[in-house]
């Protein structure tokens, strides 16, 4: 009897201390952003939340998923900020009456990474189409999230201009992982693949095994990201005021200098370039 | 068994919880025509009897004759299949299960101590202080030292005089006792039967189920025989194992009668 | 996934030194008490108490009740909740974040994002379990003092609690099911709590997200970590059910 009832009072204590926390963290001012697997894993949050907080004190919970799902969960009213890459579908999220207003915020681009071997004999390619068009004649691994994220549609874009129908090669040569892009960086190190990825992300990535980057430096693969407030007026829950500040911030000229600041490795990974001046 | 679980599940209503003790109403026990069958097979059988509200009456028969079976029958534990059981006026009900105890061939008690298994049965009739009055029952039995051990760790002697005194602690008026000396040594089965005497010299009415010659020529006030299923008598003791009336209990007394096929199926 | 099959036996001839790694890792961060992963550990021991707390309370009595009730279509019931027991997370999480979002019925009660969510997801995921696994344990109780119960006149609600303090061993054993369970679950707290860090990252998610950052060491340590947690949890609860054996009350 006293057992269960210590493991009784314990589980007790166990709530009210949740409760608590629960209760602590209401009030402290904070705002949910929804963005993407690149921005969270390189660190850039770590390096520009903490400026943010000291200046207005408002604590920013960064839920880190894929693009497409951070744009469905944002739909959802579950979140105060979005801040993705994927301008089509930020410009049609705004549109639908989701977000407020779509800000460009900064770009990074996208490498090809491959083995070392380089079985499709891409490596030192400017032009990533016909990069690509080499890695479905050789029948290379090919390594490609698959999960509807901004690198996903990006990648597609490019098979799209270089005329292969991947579609067909699923399963084969090419492997969609459905995963996020570290996952998906993981299984191509593993099978000796290529694959697409955000600069920030590999630059971060520290299971790179046989892997080196192959194409780089074509204005195809420019990465745009852009920051949304929510609309308070759809989702009345939305913390307008506190995710426009952190909207304000991010594009003010104090934020843009931080995200120039933010490197990884000695190496600038994410370019700021917005347009709205000001804070 | 799983038959029986299912056909006999727990009562649903909440039963209230007199107290017996004061309420030792004495009724005789009367079957009409009763019988029981189970997957086809008769296992009693036109048992029309009456069973006096006192003294100790002992079921005596081979193994299989059925005697477990009317025991389960006159508590309500089973429905028979055929005629009627009688407590007085009424059939096997709550109500009159509140005035008896039964206790099973194998004792089943609860997972926990001594001490706790008596005290389980008089909070549940509502006795209050009731685990001061379990270990002073348990102290006059001569199991106190045994009180905090738990319960499935003691003998099978000592866990059958457990399942009695537990039984006798609700005060009940009837005492239906299984076959509780089946697998004993001689000195746990002195002890048993001392437990059972006492009840029944404070006026318990005890039916024991036995296929032991010996002790029921120890206790019996009265016997019914059973085998096959059938009474074959009903005879005062003393009258009984001077000169029993059928031929099936002169050959059991001689050692003659062998158990029924029954047997193998129980 | 034959693929992903390939990838796991690839990592492990290739990364050999990781391994090594990991453990030297899980030693440092054990020893050093790092604050971080102290939080995290944290988290992961008050969600999933917490959980278990309510799928107990729940799981119990549900699990005892079908365990020894007879009624209508209780094998129909039974056959339910055993398959309810293989319930994948993800849906579960998926189920919860569909409730909880701001565009469902619950989203009025802001625990998106919060611990609180992932109390109820986990909790969702090992309720079935424990009901399942605690009906069989009753159960078999059950018929063994059936015949006794019933010629004592036991009123249900009375037997049901007898049940369950008299199957208590066997019923702790189900809780730890439980707790294994949703301790290692992933699935379900990653789409209702975020991994947010400092917020609602437990051990599990930060085993992802380290492992989806390619430090495949110290994700390994973390899994380390769990493994130890798990181990400390079980030896405390088997120390306690013995003290109680040897109390007299096994």
């Amino acid at each position: 009897m006293l057992n269960r009832r210590s493991i009784l009072g314990a589980a007790g204590a166990v709530l009210l201390t949740i409760g608590a926390l629960a209760g602590a963290l209401a009030e402290e001012k904070s705002i949910i952003v929804q963005s993407t697997t690149s921005t969270a894993n390189s660190g850039l949050f770590d390096h520009l939340l903490p400026l943010f907080q000291q200046k207005t004190g408002i604590r920013v919970d960064v839920v880190a998923v894929g693009t497409g799902q951070a744009i469905k969960n944002a739909a959802n009213g579950d979140g105060d900020v979005l801040f993705v890459h994927a301008k089509a579908d930020e410009e049609k999220f705004v549109a639908e009456g989701n977000g407020v207003e779509r800000f460009d915020v900064m770009y990074n681009d996208f490498v090809v990474v491959g083995p070392k071997a380089d079985p499709a004999g891409i490596a030192g390619s400017r032009d990533a189409a016909a990069a690509l068009a080499k890695v479905a004649a050789a029948g290379a691994p090919f390594v490609s999230r698959g999960d509807d994220s901004g690198t996903h549609k990006a990648e597609l874009k490019l098979w799209k201009a270089a005329g292969v129908d991947v579609k067909a090669a699923s399963g084969g040569w090419y492997r969609e992982t459905g995963s996020g892009m570290g996952q998906t960086l993981n299984i191509a190190a593993g099978m000796s693949g290529y694959a697409l990825t955000d600069r920030a992300t590999w630059a971060a990535f520290q299971n790179k095994g046989e892997l080196t980057i192959v194409v780089e430096g074509d204005t195809k693969l420019l990465n745009q990201y852009g920051i949304i407030l929510v609309n308070p007026v759809k989702f009345p829950r939305v913390k307008a005021e506190a995710g426009k500040a952190f909207v304000d911030w991010v594009i003010s000229d104090e934020g843009q200098k931080a995200i120039a600041d933010f490197k990884v490795s000695g190496e600038q990974v994410f370019f700021p370039n917005a347009k709205k001046a000001g804070g | 068994m799983a038959s029986i679980v299912s056909t006999v599940p727990f009562p649903g209503r909440f039963a209230s919880a007199p107290q017996v003790r004061t309420s030792r109403c004495q009724r005789s026990l009367q079957t009409v025509d009763l019988g029981f069958e189970a997957g086809g097979k008769t296992i009693l059988d036109k048992v029309s009897m009456t069973l006096s509200p006192s003294g100790l009456t002992v079921l005596l028969g081979p193994n299989g004759a059925g005697k477990s079976v009317f025991l389960r029958l006159a508590n309500g534990l089973l429905l028979p299949t055929r005629g009627t059981v009688r407590w007085g006026d009424d059939r096997p009900t709550d109500a009159t299960r509140l005035t008896q105890s039964f206790v099973f061939q194998r004792p089943v008690l609860l997972r926990r101590s001594a001490l706790d298994n008596v005290a389980f049965v008089l909070k549940l009739r509502g006795v209050a202080e009731a685990r001061g009055k379990a270990r002073s029952l348990l102290d006059a039995a001569g199991l106190g030292a045994l009180a905090d051990r738990p319960a499935r760790v003691l003998s099978g002697g000592e866990q059958q005089r457990l399942a009695i005194v537990r039984a006798l602690a609700t005060g009940p008026g009837v005492l239906l006792l299984d076959e509780p000396t089946a697998s004993l040594d001689p000195a746990s089965v002195a002890a048993v039967e001392a437990l059972i005497r006492s009840a029944e010299s404070q006026g318990v009415k005890v039916i024991l189920v036995t296929h032991d010659v010996a002790q029921a020529r120890r206790l019996a006030h009265d016997v019914v025989f059973l085998s096959g299923g059938v009474v074959r008598e009903h005879t005062a003791a003393a009258d009984f194992f001077l000169s029993p009336h059928s031929a099936e209990a002169r050959a059991y007394l001689d050692g003659r009668l062998i158990p029924q096929e029954e047997t193998n199926s129980c | 996934m034959p693929t992903a099959n390939a990838t796991v036996a690839f990592f492990l001839i290739d990364t050999m030194q990781d391994f090594t790694l990991a453990f030297v890792l899980a030693g440092q961060l054990l020893i050093g008490l790092d604050p971080t992963l102290m939080g995290i550990v944290g988290l992961s021991l008050a969600v999933t108490g917490s959980a278990l707390l309510v799928a107990c309370l729940i799981g119990f009595p549900v699990g005892a009740l079908i365990g020894f009730r007879q009624f209508r279509g209780r094998s129909f019931v039974i056959v339910c909740l055993n398959a309810l027991m293989g319930l994948p997370p993800v849906v579960v999480g998926l189920l919860v974040y569909m409730m909880l979002s701001n565009a469902g019925p619950l989203g009025f009660l802001q625990l998106l994002y919060t611990p609180s969510a992932m109390i109820v997801a986990q909790a969702v995921l090992i309720t079935p379990i424990v009901a399942a696994l605690s009906r069989q344990v009753v159960e078999t109780l059950a018929r063994e003092y059936a015949d006794t119960f019933r010629t004592l006149v036991v009123p249900w609600p009375t037997a049901l609690l007898a049940l369950l303090r008299d199957g208590r061993s066997g019923l702790a054993t189900v809780a730890l099911a439980g707790f294994g369970r949703a301790i290692a679950e992933v699935g379900a707290v990653i789409i209702v709590g975020g991994n947010i860090a400092h917020v609602t990252r437990v051990m599990t998610t930060s085993i992802a997200l380290e492992t989806s950052k390619g430090d495949l060491a110290l994700a390994l340590a973390l899994g380390f970590v769990l493994l130890l947690i798990a181990l400390a949890v079980n030896a405390t609860v088997a120390a306690l059910s013995l003290a109680t054996r040897e109390a007299g009350h096994g």
